[in-house]
């Protein structure tokens, strides 16, 4: 059980902050032990929140402000190893400025909580959101996860350690939180009290993998071709326990706080019976959610699938959500220059997932709101049109389609 | 603060505690000095240490899967991260005490690193770790003087001129390696002012070095010691010499022996009685050319060399710090010093 050293939450209560006040509050109910910071927009907002819990005495836990990136990530990484529960964070290219340490992190089994606040990568400079960022960990052993409300920002947070953590598992989290979007916009949340975390979430034990003087283990020594498959067979392995981990702690997370969808890894909104189906992450939900409504309300069969985990990748789930569509309008806000198709990462992986299927919908790519521009109701419909016409006319014009760009 | 571990000095040779806590189970090279740095390391810190190793010789050349010589808990970082393993450990180990849920106790925190982790990609890290005076931690930079592991090559701490796979000596440039030496452990220690403990050492003087080591660890707040070694392979030599070659490095004035406590220099060993008068230094020519790195050197490659080691020693030795051989006038031009 958690230790109760922060009295900011006795009793459940509302409150009006932004997606990151709710993961620095999260670090607090968690009772988190070193917290490591460093300066880029947009996620640093977290930072600054739980450097203030820290200054008034509400919050106890080492915070260190590190030189870089790499740094902030090698510290808790190494925290993580004597048994610290950790958290740390990053946006754009400050990710891929840390990007050997996230990788170790994973290798080394490791449930460091991270968050993306999902930045645009340079060059050029742009502070608005993209995908690319938090989506280049998908090969490496992280949970990634992609938040849609500051409310789901807290409860995933919660989760999130408690997955990471789990000895069946044993593998870093990382939560993606569009820039802006969710960092910086405020919303009600229902933060939950300090008592209702601590029966939720135990203390991370890592029992004989503890770095310790007693318990004098060697980490990570060479491998070479020796061992190297049979260890990474084993974070294979670690990967597949983790869905099932996931949906218990979903389930324990609903009985707890009363909240939640009915399943962890994908959202369904009026997929039944859609003929064309919209599938995108993150903040996307929103203007597609509308635009699905007002479809709906013309009579048109639309729905939208919302990939919450995109690691593990949820397949069969997917599948049975897709199954029944003739269409599929898949929205990246990430790109994947020179891929197949030229199109977005995530349209990939859902192709590929659908690929065993008997009877496949038409699948198409819209590539929107890079570097932040926001996704508008009349892009959607637009995708549902293209969509729509390729249906009527069986011949599709162009697999990819950037939507809202000038030519 | 947290508090510090009982480690007295070592008052002599049969005063040095048999435990080994670095065994058998390596596979480093014949006459491998960095091996003798770590063996040496955590016999002084002993049991109640944990080690952080970033990637190096003594990663690689340590511990393979299944046979470590690591009596203590052991864990390899990233090649640029000895300052950010040993804040981390350090961190994680303070909070969890502080806040009742690990057991209070010191245990000591070393890291290590190579010339190549250290004096080249770890050096920001490093810089950051001796800023957090709430951690006892100690990062020991082993400098065998190249890239040694993955192929000699020239690091920023390789002498000027040496020869390594990165600076062949060839047909129309004779030396491909015109930097000089970083100047490492001064470095550190003018860059952080707050910082009680920094020392060079090298392994042919185990006895300085166990206990440099202890005092390192026993200062409170982040402590740093740079050593230098002779490594066989790197610097082309018998590896029977590698003790004799760590000594004449010293005697010839090239490699200075001493200790930073509390901002106050002290020289030691051969180091200190040279500054004295005691003794003479060495002609550098006697150090180099007893190793294949410097075999092309032309005759004013030599000369070139022992002014710059005579510089050192007459003019300055650790820039913006202290003054060269004692009697001087302070380098920095300060009076009232």
């Amino acid at each position: 059980m958690a230790t109760v050293q922060t009295q900011l939450y006795q009793q459940p209560k509302e409150e009006l902050i932004s997606g990151s006040e709710a993961i620095g509050i999260a670090c607090a109910l968690a009772d988190v032990d070193v917290i490591t910071a460093y300066p880029i927009r947009p996620y640093d907002t977290v930072m600054q929140y739980v450097s203030r819990l820290k200054a008034d005495g509400a919050f106890d836990f080492d915070y260190i402000i590190a030189e870089s990136e790499h740094s902030q990530f090698e510290i808790v990484k190494h925290a993580s190893a004597v048994g610290a529960r950790t958290f740390t964070g990053s946006s754009g290219v400050g990710w891929f400025y840390a990007f050997e340490a996230i990788t170790v992190t994973a290798g080394l089994r490791l449930p460091v909580v991270a968050m993306g606040g999902n930045r645009a990568l340079d060059d050029p400079g742009a502070f608005g959101v993209e995908h690319n960022d938090a989506m280049a960990v998908r090969d490496l052993g992280w949970h990634l996860y992609w938040v849609s409300t500051a409310q789901e920002a807290l409860d995933m947070a919660l989760i999130a350690w408690k997955v990471a953590e789990d000895p069946r598992v044993l593998l870093p989290f990382a939560l993606s939180c569009d820039g802006s979007f969710l960092t910086h916009s405020q919303a009600i949340v229902q933060v939950p009290s300090q008592d209702q975390v601590n029966s939720f979430l135990p203390a991370y034990q890592r029992g004989t993998l503890q770095l310790h003087p007693d318990n004098p283990i060697t980490v990570a020594p060479q491998v070479n071709e020796d061992w190297l498959m049979e260890i990474r067979k084993q974070t294979d392995e670690a990967m597949r326990r983790t869905p099932a981990v996931i949906k218990e702690v979903y389930e324990e997370f609903k009985r707890e706080f009363g909240r939640g969808d009915p399943s962890p890894f994908i959202e369904e909104y009026m997929c039944e019976d859609a003929e064309i189906i919209l599938v995108g992450m993150g903040t996307l939900a929103m203007p597609t959610r509308v635009a699905v409504r007002r479809m709906r309300e013309a009579g048109k069969k639309v729905g939208f699938l919302r990939v919450k985990f995109f690691r593990p990748f949820a397949t069969e789930e997917i599948q049975q959500a897709l199954k029944g569509a003739k269409g599929v309008a898949v929205i990246d806000r990430d790109y994947s220059y020179g891929s197949p198709s030229y199109g977005g990462v995530l349209f990939q992986e859902l192709r590929s997932a659908m690929y065993p299927m008997e009877e496949r919908p038409v699948m198409l790519n819209f590539i929107a709101g890079l570097g932040g521009r926001e996704v508008m109701v009349r892009d959607i419909d637009e995708m549902v049109e293209t969509t729509q016409k390729a249906l009527d006319t069986g011949k599709i014009d162009q697999e990819t389609t950037w939507v809202a760009v000038r030519e | 603060m947290a508090t510090v571990q009982d480690l007295p000095q070592i008052r002599g040779v049969k005063q040095i505690p048999v435990e080994e806590f670095y065994t058998s189970g390596h596979r480093t090279c014949q006459g491998c000095e960095s091996a003798l740095v770590m063996r040496l390391m955590i016999k002084a810190a002993g049991q109640r240490t944990i080690v952080v190793g970033s990637t190096g010789c003594m990663y690689v050349a340590n511990t393979t899967y299944y046979s470590t010589p690591w009596v203590v808990p052991w864990m390899h970082t990233q090649l640029g991260s000895a300052g950010s393993a040993a804040t981390g450990t350090a961190a994680g180990l303070s909070a969890m005490m502080r806040k009742g849920k690990m057991q209070q106790e010191p245990i000591n925190v070393i890291a290590f690193c190579g010339d190549g982790g250290g004096v080249d990609m770890g050096l920001s890290a490093i810089s950051a770790a001796l800023q957090h005076e709430e951690y006892n931690l100690l990062i020991i930079c082993y400098d065998n003087e190249s890239y040694a592991n993955t192929d000699i090559q020239a690091s920023g701490s390789t002498p000027w001129g040496a020869n390594t796979t990165f600076s062949p000596p060839g047909k129309v440039i004779r030396n491909m390696n015109t930097r000089w030496k970083k100047n490492m452990a001064p470095m550190m220690a003018v860059g952080h002012p707050d910082m009680k403990y920094v020392a060079t050492a090298c392994a042919s003087y185990g006895l300085d070095f166990n206990n440099k080591v202890r005092r390192a660890l026993t200062a409170g707040g982040p402590t740093f010691i740079h050593c230098i070694d002779p490594c066989p392979k790197g610097r082309d030599y018998d590896p029977k010499y590698s003790h004799e070659l760590g000594m004449l490095s010293i005697e010839t004035g090239l490699w200075i022996q001493y200790e930073i406590i509390e901002g106050e220099l002290m020289l030691n060993g051969p180091s200190r009685a040279i500054a004295k008068g005691i003794r003479k230094r060495k002609p550098v020519e006697e150090y180099l050319l007893r190793q294949g790195r410097f075999a092309h050197f032309a005759p004013e490659d030599i000369k070139f060399f022992q002014e710059k080691v005579d510089e050192q020693w007459e003019k300055w030795w650790i820039p913006g710090l202290v003054p060269i051989t004692p009697g001087q006038d302070d380098a920095t031009g300060s009076d009232d010093a």
